[in-house]
């Protein structure tokens, strides 16, 4: 049932009052940002993961200041999420509007439950089983007092608790944890508009109500996390032993920023909002300089502004950590949407030829742990990292095994041992070794660290000869880097007629589709890649073992014809059977657009004539 | 040509610690002008910057910290290459962010003595923003601007300080732009340290530095310093060689004679502000002194605010607390 996008489908006892049983279930929760949406779409995640549930949401956020449309969307259930899902089962609209803009994402025969005080729905209609409730004068009944309509997604999810048979003790934890701390009113009010929900016996209403096929846990396995990306990104950060930073806010960067800024005192570290991109990369690049393992980020145009300093940092040889959470581009473009257009920014950017690593989370648990590589890498090669998240991954909660802490957290501290006689800040033979300030050094000559090309010793030359053999070092060390990474992975079949490259976010929905594709018998397989700069030894041998290489990827087709990341594999490759499925309409991909796109691929080539195997 | 391969780093990364500072064996020497010594000024003979080079030595000499503790960084331009000629950890960022860099290390490092050098480009023109913002947050560090009113290693640009009708590349009938006037610029900026110097006055030099190394806050001395290439005689007005007068400011003493009411109080900010616009070539000396509590301090109180709360838990607990609560 996961992957097949109508999971709710389950065997139907007639007459009311039945429990369904369902593997997973799409919840589209649709009205205005400040109603709380995001509140309640977090609550069911948290429950999700803690019932040991897969969970994965979907958010659409408005870029004005306050208010407007907004959606939270999240699927649950057991098994594995992999996307949150093409269209919805159950649909709330809290307004007409939510109605209007969103009743197309329902799958026929769905569950449409309106606020009959504010949607008036189309009567004739009758693909979906809607049901109209009062959501908004039951809140204010419940509650009463002071607090207006305040309350109504808590009674939204009483409603949903009953629907779906959700552990009603679990969820009243997580409510009262949330508001705990606050005002006592605050809760009881919370408590009364969910108990409102909770008594609406939407089970006859609806003819029958839901329960989560719940497979138990294997033993010993950690406990559930439950967080969006950018939290899983910082706290790999801090596992990473980032203790200093800097940034300028700019969405959706900036909740990581305001993360650091809270977390680092408590570990004695330092983050600075500076006054602008060129200040935040270059006071990172200061903490660097001064021994510390240090990041700084941003979203797209923040990103451009840094890229002078980043090849400062690639020519001293500086480590460092840049995080770009993706948005829509160019410009201020869409800055509350999705895109994957920075990755040639990301790998090309700046001036001069100036190798840096880049590195991509495939999901939100994974953020955390690009973080802790991204930190290694810095280190061990004197370089800066650049990761590249996205506003979907920032803004969707994932549950995920709990990290094993003990075994990953990185020393943060910086080396101010003694240099000996033969320390040579920019050595040919060997990786550069970066001596911050405070250490000795024997022979007594201190290093210069610049951007001017230099000798072994750092003093600035014209020379051509050391100009190449420079330039020739930073490009190796990177590709001793690239020798060292595993060859990735292939999901599904290891040859066959098409194989789904993929990059970043789109993960999910790449393996969703190929599993659809794998189940009506067509030979497909996944490769997804973390590293995309350096590119993984062995993918030529992967490449070879397929017909059509189709790369997914969020951004446009470009003058050739070809996205990003397809553009960099046919330069590397050379091969023609690599093409591209990309698309620039803001939002994630869904399983149906790639399998869409694969099909189209496929018969294209085929009338072509073209088959290259 | 062979190309390098560089071998690959089978050292782990040490083990590190703030405390692991271990003496390397080697007896600890004396911060000399000797031992500060680096490659030759690569500067124009006759340049202004010979002069402050010399002047910074025997600040040096005279502060005597730990010379590994010492810091010298600069962005781009003539002045910017200063670090190359100072043998002490340091180096060469980008045009205009050696402020942000160095506030970087000096937030990082408490341990340290950082000392920035650039050019009225750096500085007031490319650098602009970055001065007006860590003169506010008070970083801890020591700014030298080398101003020459010229844009001198590009060959002769107006500058963000050359005076109207001043000859240059990109004006040659003459400067049209209000230049910046860098003592109201800085006064207006927040800065707790602000002085002014002279090239050819040595002793005042050092005496602006070293106290401006010695203020705790951010510090800044502008030094006019002559581009004898570019702009030759640009500082004769206030070089008593060259028939100027030098009018250093006296500093009041409240010692209560009819005297000291004529001298500058440090702490009057209007009274610096007045100052900086007397008519061309002005005063030397210290501008304006405040005590403020530095970026420095304020983010160590953070710092110690944030582990009395989590009473000084180790790193581990911390986020393994995080985590627990997003089970």
């Amino acid at each position: 049932m996961v992957g097949s996008n109508s999971p709710m489908a389950g065997a139907e006892t007639p007459g009311a009052s039945t429990v369904q049983t369902v593997p997973d279930a799409v919840i589209r929760l649709a009205g205005n940002s400040q109603d709380g949406i995001q509140t309640i779409g977090g609550f069911l995640a948290r429950l999700a993961g803690r019932s040991d549930q897969d969970v994965m949401t979907y958010m659409t956020i408005p870029s004005t200041i306050s208010g407007g449309p907004s959606i939270f969307q999240v699927r649950m259930g057991t098994g594995e999420i992999l996307s949150a899902g093409d269209h919805a089962d159950f649909l709330v609209a809290f307004y007409q509007h939510s109605y209007d803009a969103h009743l197309h994402s329902l799958r026929p025969g769905g569950v449409l439950v309106y606020d009959s005080d504010h949607v008036k729905p189309d009567p004739e209609d009758k693909r979906f089983t809607a049901v109209g409730i009062p959501i908004t004068s039951l809140t204010v009944e419940a509650v009463g007092g002071a607090s207006k309509d305040k309350g109504k997604n808590i009674f939204v999810l009483g409603l949903i608790a009953r629907a779906f048979n959700l552990d009603v003790e679990k969820l009243r934890t997580l409510v009262t944890e949330r508001f705990g701390g606050r005002a006592e009113d605050i809760v009881r009010n919370a408590m009364l508009a969910f108990d409102a929900g909770y008594a609406m016996p939407v089970e006859n209403l609806l003819g029958h109500c839901y329960r989560f096929d719940h497979k138990p846990r294997v033993t010993g396995q950690r406990a559930q996390v439950t967080m969006d990306g950018n939290t899983a990104l910082t706290y790999g950060l801090l596992a990473a032993g980032v203790r200093h930073g800097s940034g300028y806010p700019i969405t959706p960067w900036s909740s990581i920023m305001e993360m650091l800024r809270t977390e680092l005192p408590k570990y004695g570290g330092v983050f600075v909002q500076a006054e602008d991109e060129l200040s935040a990369v270059s006071q990172a690049l200061g903490f660097s300089y001064s021994g510390h393992l240090a990041v700084t980020g941003s979203s797209g145009p923040g990103l451009s502004l840094k890229m002078e300093a980043l090849g400062w940092a690639v020519m001293a040889e500086m480590p460092l950590i840049v995080v770009n959470v993706q948005r829509g581009g160019p410009s201020t473009g869409l800055p509350t949407n999705v895109e994957q257009s920075d990755l040639l920014q990301a790998i090309y950017g700046s001036h001069g030829d100036a190798p840096r690593v880049v590195l991509a989370p495939r999901d939100v648990e994974d953020c955390f742990y690009v973080a802790i590589e991204a930190g290694r890498i810095a280190r061990e090669y004197s370089t800066p990292v650049l990761i590249l998240s996205d506003f979907a991954l920032a803004t969707r909660i994932e549950a995920f095994e709990e990290p094993d802490l003990e075994k990953l957290m990185a020393d943060p501290k910086p080396d101010l041992s003694g240099r000996g006689a033969d320390y040579k800040p920019y050595p040919l033979e060997r990786i550069t070794r970066h001596a911050p300030p405070g250490s000795r050094m024997e022979s007594g000559t201190y290093p210069v660290v610049t951007g001017l090309e230099h000798d072994e010793m750092g003093h600035p030359t014209g020379s051509p000869e050391l100009h190449t053999r420079m330039t020739a070092k930073r490009r190796e060390k990177i590709k001793r880097l690239a020798a060292t990474l595993p060859v990735p992975e292939i999901y599904g079949d290891a040859k066959g007629d098409v194989l789904v490259v993929g990059w970043g976010s789109t993960f999910g929905p790449i393996r969703d589709a190929v599993k659809t594709l794998r189940a009506a018998g067509e030979k497909t397989g996944q490769v997804h890649l973390r590293h995309v700069h350096p590119l993984p030894p062995g993918l030529e041998e992967v490449f070879r073992g397929y017909r059509h290489i189709c790369v997914v990827e969020m951004n446009d087709e470009g003058l050739y014809g070809h996205g990003q990341l397809a553009t960099l594999l046919r330069a590397r490759y050379a091969n023609p059977a690599i093409r591209s499925i990309a698309k620039t309409d803001g939002l994630t991909f869904k399983v149906r657009e790639i399998v869409d796109g694969i099909k189209r691929l496929q018969a294209a080539a085929g009338s072509n004539g073209k088959n290259h195997a | 040509m062979s190309t390098a391969v560089p071998t690959p780093s089978t050292e782990a990364l040490p083990a590190l610690s703030l405390s692991n500072r271990a003496p390397t064996g080697a007896p600890r020497v004396p911060v000399t002008k000797k031992a500060l010594t680096a490659d030759h000024p690569t500067w124009c003979p006759g340049c202004g910057d010979f002069a402050v080079l010399a002047a910074f030595y025997r600040v040096l000499e005279k502060l005597q910290y730990p010379h590994e503790n010492i810091v010298t960084f600069a962005g781009i331009g003539c002045s910017s290459r200063f670090p190359y000629f100072v043998n002490t950890h340091g180096g060469h960022f980008i045009h205009g962010r050696s402020l942000p860099f160095a506030a970087g290390i000096s937030l990082g490092r408490d341990d340290l003595h950082v000392f920035v050098f650039g050019g009225d480009g750096d500085g007031f023109s490319i650098g602009g923003n970055h001065l007006v913002h860590t003169a506010r947050k008070n970083v801890r560090l020591t700014y030298v601007i080398m101003d020459n009113f010229v844009y001198g290693l590009t060959k002769k640009q107006t500058s963000p300080t050359s005076p109207i009708g001043f000859k240059s590349k990109t004006d040659p009938t003459g400067a049209m732009d209000q230049p910046i006037n860098p003592m109201r610029t800085l006064v207006n900026s927040g800065a707790t340290f602000i002085a002014r110097s002279h090239a050819t006055q040595v002793n005042h030099m050092i005496d602006m530095m070293t106290r401006a190394a010695q203020h705790d806050g951010f510090s800044v001395v502008e030094i006019l310093s002559e581009c004898v290439e570019f702009y030759a005689g640009a500082f004769d007005a206030a070089n008593p060689r060259k028939g100027g007068a030098f009018r250093s400011i006296e500093l009041k003493k409240h010692d209560g004679t009819p005297e000291d009411a004529s001298r500058h109080d440090p702490t009057d900010e209007l009274a610096a502000y007045k100052l900086a616009t007397e008519p061309w070539p002005g005063s030397f000396g210290i501008f304006y002194e405040v005590k403020r509590p530095t970026k420095n301090r304020l983010e160590a109180d953070l710092i110690a605010r944030a582990r009395e709360r989590t009473k000084g838990a180790a790193d581990l607990d911390l986020l393994q607390a995080s985590f627990a609560r997003l089970r």
